[in-house]
């Protein structure tokens, strides 16, 4: 299958989307309405609320700036209007976007007023709407796709069945040169051991190591009040038979698969520099937190498998939905793409599983829309590293 | 593969528990599980009524003992727990935090 292709629309930088938003994109929460307002006016743009963007200083600031132009970045963005309430910080995500080379236009609102920012933006959005309605999807090897994973609502039927069948994925498809990521920082205590072994060498695997217990040290031990059990597993982890975080954590490690080893460990929406192959990011395990930052690292397409049944989607990285649980499959069947509970009634195999899975990624590239994109799942959420000042 | 679908799933043949895959097994149900690293059948009767995806001790497990899955330690019991019953957190605790 090394041969595998998909059609895609290729952007100015060389990177290959699969889908082709205008996004109109708040600096900041006061820009919220006027983005939500300029979406309204020029239907098919698509505007990002998020709850910040003030007074925020530090690494915190810089993550800030990081989601932002990653996301105006993503490939499956054709072209964006940034709205900030005042110019400086406006223009550097303007900047930074622009290096991708694609049409990106900045507005301030203070000197002019909402009404005034939403006509101007409107008009600049229209334009751009028409350019990109006008791009065309090209044939595009299976290397050019970038893929993020991560889990949730997990139960043990994800460690048997959906979290293997990504694993099975990820490990044909790291031979074919795609570029796949896999994060959840908390969620691989309890196996963290074994986590530091799958790097391509030491220097990686301590370069892990170390993220992960920064984590432990600058975040859990200071704001624990006794212990994680009531967060780490989840409600929905126990309710669906998981006990402990060790057993959480060995689920999710089934999504890396058997031979793959990752190549580097990025920070939080930090694009890849290192070529094709798999990369770890620190994220947090919180579904939409997670994947607003793989996506702003670049990712095209999300492949979240779950048990009990997660609903997130993401406005700008479509988000697939893989289960293996029969009963999530019959009460909530809306919200999955590929069901693969055969796996759990020796139906079919791993290997089969995978194929379907790498079937339907590349239907959801060609232009299938996602159950969570139908339903109109867009939960955009930035990271926030401690308060603004 | 024209097997019978198995009720329960055994990760690893070193594993202490299996877990349940279809849903309504009963206190005292005979149930056939698959051992899927060297797949081979086994069977045992459970002495709780087991939800899906939930686990039970396929073998005397001690007080203060690890409970091994996937191969590994996953946490330690708190209670002696009998062949057969519901493994949870009622009697599993994690280890780590």
């Amino acid at each position: 299958m090394s041969d595998l292709s998909f059609f895609g629309y290729r952007r100015e930088n060389g990177r290959v989307g699969i889908r082709n938003h205008v996004v109109i994109l708040p600096l900041d929460d006061l820009s919220n309405a006027a983005c939500e307002a300029v979406a309204n006016n020029i239907k098919g743009t698509l505007a990002l609320p998020h709850h910040y963007g003030r007074l925020q200083f530090g690494e915190d600031l810089e993550l800030h700036f990081r989601t932002l132009i990653g996301a105006g970045a993503n490939p499956n963005v054709a072209a964006v209007v940034v709205i900030g309430i005042e110019p400086g910080w406006t223009a550097r995500v303007v900047d930074g976007i622009a290096k991708t080379g694609k049409p990106v236009q900045g507005f301030a609102i203070e000197q002019h007023g909402d009404i005034e920012t939403i006509a101007n933006a409107s008009r600049t959005a229209k334009d751009f709407l028409h350019a990109a309605s006008e791009l065309t999807r090209g044939q595009c090897p299976i290397s050019d796709l970038w893929v993020s994973h991560k889990c949730g609502e997990s139960d043990t039927t994800s460690g048997m069945g959906a979290n293997p069948t990504v694993g099975n994925f990820i490990d044909k498809t790291d031979v074919m040169g795609v570029t796949n990521c896999f994060g959840e920082t908390s969620e691989i205590t309890g196996a963290e051991h074994l986590c530091r072994e799958r790097a391509v060498n030491k220097e990686i695997g301590d370069k892990w190591f170390a993220t992960w217990q920064a984590y432990m040290d600058e975040v859990i031990e200071p704001h624990k009040t006794s212990d994680l059990s009531e967060s780490q597993p989840t409600k929905g982890n126990i309710e669906g038979g998981l006990t402990t975080i060790e057993e959480k954590a060995m689920g999710n490690l089934q999504k890396i698969g058997k031979n793959a080893r990752y190549i580097d460990v990025l920070a939080p929406a930090e694009t890849p520099q290192k070529g094709p192959g798999l990369y770890f990011m620190d994220t947090s395990s919180a579904a939409a937190e997670c994947v607003t930052l793989q996506a702003a690292g670049g990712f095209a397409v999300h492949i979240f498998p779950t048990g009990q049944g997660n609903i997130i989607g993401n406005p700008i990285e479509p988000v697939i939905k893989v289960t293996a649980n029969p009963r999530t499959v019959r009460t909530m069947g809306e919200h999955v793409d590929l069901d693969v509970s055969g796996l759990l009634r020796r139906e079919i195999n791993l290997d089969q599983a995978g194929d379907a899975l790498i079937d339907m990624v590349v239907r959801t590239c060609n232009g299938r829309l996602t159950a969570a994109e139908v339903l109109g799942h867009r939960e955009f959420v930035m990271t926030k590293l401690y308060r603004s000042a | 593969m024209n097997t019978l679908p198995p009720d329960f799933l055994v990760h690893d043949d070193r594993d202490a528990v299996g877990v349940v895959v279809v849903e309504g097994v009963a206190a005292g149900d005979d149930l056939s599980g698959w051992v899927m690293d060297c797949d081979k059948t086994i069977n045992l009767a459970v002495n709780d009524p087991i939800p899906l995806g939930h686990k039970f001790a396929l073998r005397d497990i001690r007080n203060g003992e690890s409970i091994i899955k996937y191969g590994e330690n996953i946490g330690h019991a708190v209670t002696d727990i009998p062949k057969g019953d519901h493994v949870h957190v009622h009697n599993v605790k994690t280890s780590k935090w």
